[in-house]
């Protein structure tokens, strides 16, 4: 592992995308940024140009006119660019499974690194999930 | 020999790599700091060491429309010339570096890389990039006019000498006009670091970091350099200027590090206890209060020199 590989695991900038959430699991990435959670002791931040991303973070379901956007803000971030599903909606369209609106689920899409389950995940396991995309980027 | 020893200076102690380190570990100060502020536990100490070494692994993407010329020399233009004005401020105790008009050279230099932002923001082709070079136009016109008053009035005081070996000597902090000018410089470098309240230019929240917007990479992480070598040469600067200059033996090296820490730690809380202003907001503040107050300052200095008044 070189030492960029090494540096990029202790600075994960984080590009926050919603494709049609209900906005609940918005609301829990919000939350690992507070006091009792803060997500910068492992330098994580949030961003606000894809271009400075190193994860994707996707909540929501990928409708019709979301999922355009997705995968072309997915070329547009700079390599190496980890992605990471949050919530059920991500995960497996949820409750929105049968929605016309909803052809295709995320990881058909773009591919996926890790995927952090719940509806909406507590801050915890969001934090969990990240620590294990950490351990598989390291290959462990 | 000589040759050689100023280049080990300039290089690497006090000057170049010494300088990006500091500048760096102050960054971490900021971060430190804010999130204590804020009931945080804040990024471990190598925190900036880690984001500028990853963003060197990363892929630079160039925008398909504007200027690529202009948008990988920007970056540059910055980073070398707070490079220079720091290893000019950190050198002229060791070797006698100073000249005339050294003051003049500085204060050009620290205007370069508001300059690099705005030509690298309108290079980048991006509405959000344009929208805050343009911002940060209208914030160098607003701050750079109390910020020449004060230092016109320091000039004035050291009896129209203009180079930093003359004005090093002296502090200007026992009297009132100097300390009125403090103040206002003060002011000033947090606008120069593009810090709330007055971050109008790469407003996260609202144009999602501005010039920034559109680099990626190695050309970001020489922006994140050239930020916090600003971190650590305004503050210099301000040392230097007004509080008694820098000593590199015994305890005058204590004192430098401690009038850093003060001076530092100032910026940060300003940082934390501000929201942010409007462009229009920030110009009526630099414009109206700084000057004014600049100019009260200057008419007390010279008030105190022609009676003899030491404290004005
Ligand atoms: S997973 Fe649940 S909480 Fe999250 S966006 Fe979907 S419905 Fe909302």
């Amino acid at each position: 592992m070189g030492i960029t590989t090494k540096a990029l695991l202790k600075s994960l900038w984080v590009f926050h995308l919603s494709t049609g959430s209900c906005n609940n699991c918005d609301i829990e990435v919000l939350d690992c940024l507070t006091p009792r959670f803060d997500i910068e002791r492992f330098g994580m931040k949030l961003v606000g140009s894809i271009r400075h991303a190193d994860v994707l973070l996707v909540t929501g379901s990928c409708n019709r006119k979301s999922a355009e956007r997705l995968i072309s803000l997915y070329k547009e971030a700079p390599q190496p660019c980890l992605v990471v599903a949050i919530g059920e909606c991500s995960m497996s369209r949820g409750i929105f499974m049968p929605s016309y609106n909803c052809p295709r689920p995320l990881d058909s899409l773009v591919p996926v690194s890790a995927y952090i389950p719940g509806c909406p995940p507590k801050p915890e396991a969001i934090i969990s999930g990240v620590v294990k995309l950490i351990q598989k980027v390291k290959g462990k | 020999m000589d040759i050689l020893l100023t280049g080990v200076y300039v290089v690497f102690f006090p000057g170049f790599f010494t300088v990006v380190i500091i500048g760096l570990l102050s960054s971490w100060v900021d971060r430190k700091v804010t999130a204590r502020v804020q009931y945080r536990k804040g990024p471990p100490l190598l925190q900036p060491f880690y984001d500028v070494v990853k963003l060197l692994g990363k892929e630079t993407i160039l925008p398909k429309q504007g200027s690529r010329f202009m948008f990988i020399l920007a970056p540059l233009i910055g980073f070398v010339s707070i490079s220079i004005v720091a290893v000019i401020l950190m050198l002229r105790p060791l070797v006698a570096t100073s000249f005339v008009g050294d003051l003049i050279v500085v204060v050009y230099l620290l205007t370069l890389p508001s300059l690099a932002l705005i030509i690298g923001g309108a290079a980048s082709g991006n509405p959000l990039a344009a929208q805050g070079a343009s911002r940060e136009i209208k914030l160098i016109l607003a701050y750079e006019l109390p910020f020449l008053i004060a230092i016109a009035l320091i000039v004035y005081k050291a009896g129209f000498k203009i180079d930093l070996q003359t004005l090093s000597a002296t502090s200007e902090l026992g009297t009132v006009s100097g300390i009125i000018s403090f103040i206002i410089v003060l002011l000033c470098v947090q606008a120069k670091l593009g810090f709330v309240p007055f971050d109008i230019a790469e407003a996260e929240t609202e144009i999602m970091s501005g010039p920034y917007i559109e680099y990626s990479g190695p050309l970001l992480s020489v922006f994140k350099i050239t930020q916090s070598l600003m971190l650590f040469t305004l503050p210099v600067f301000m040392i230097t200027v007004f509080w008694g200059g820098i000593q590199f033996h015994g305890w005058e090296l204590l004192w430098f590090v401690i009038k850093y820490v003060v001076i530092l730690v100032l910026i940060i809380v300003i940082k934390n206890t501000n929201p942010r202003v409007r462009i229009d907001q920030a110009l009526k503040f630099f414009w109206g209060f700084c000057t004014v107050l600049a100019i009260i300052a200057f008419v007390l200095a010279v008030i105190g020199n022609t009676y003899g008044i030491a404290w004005l």
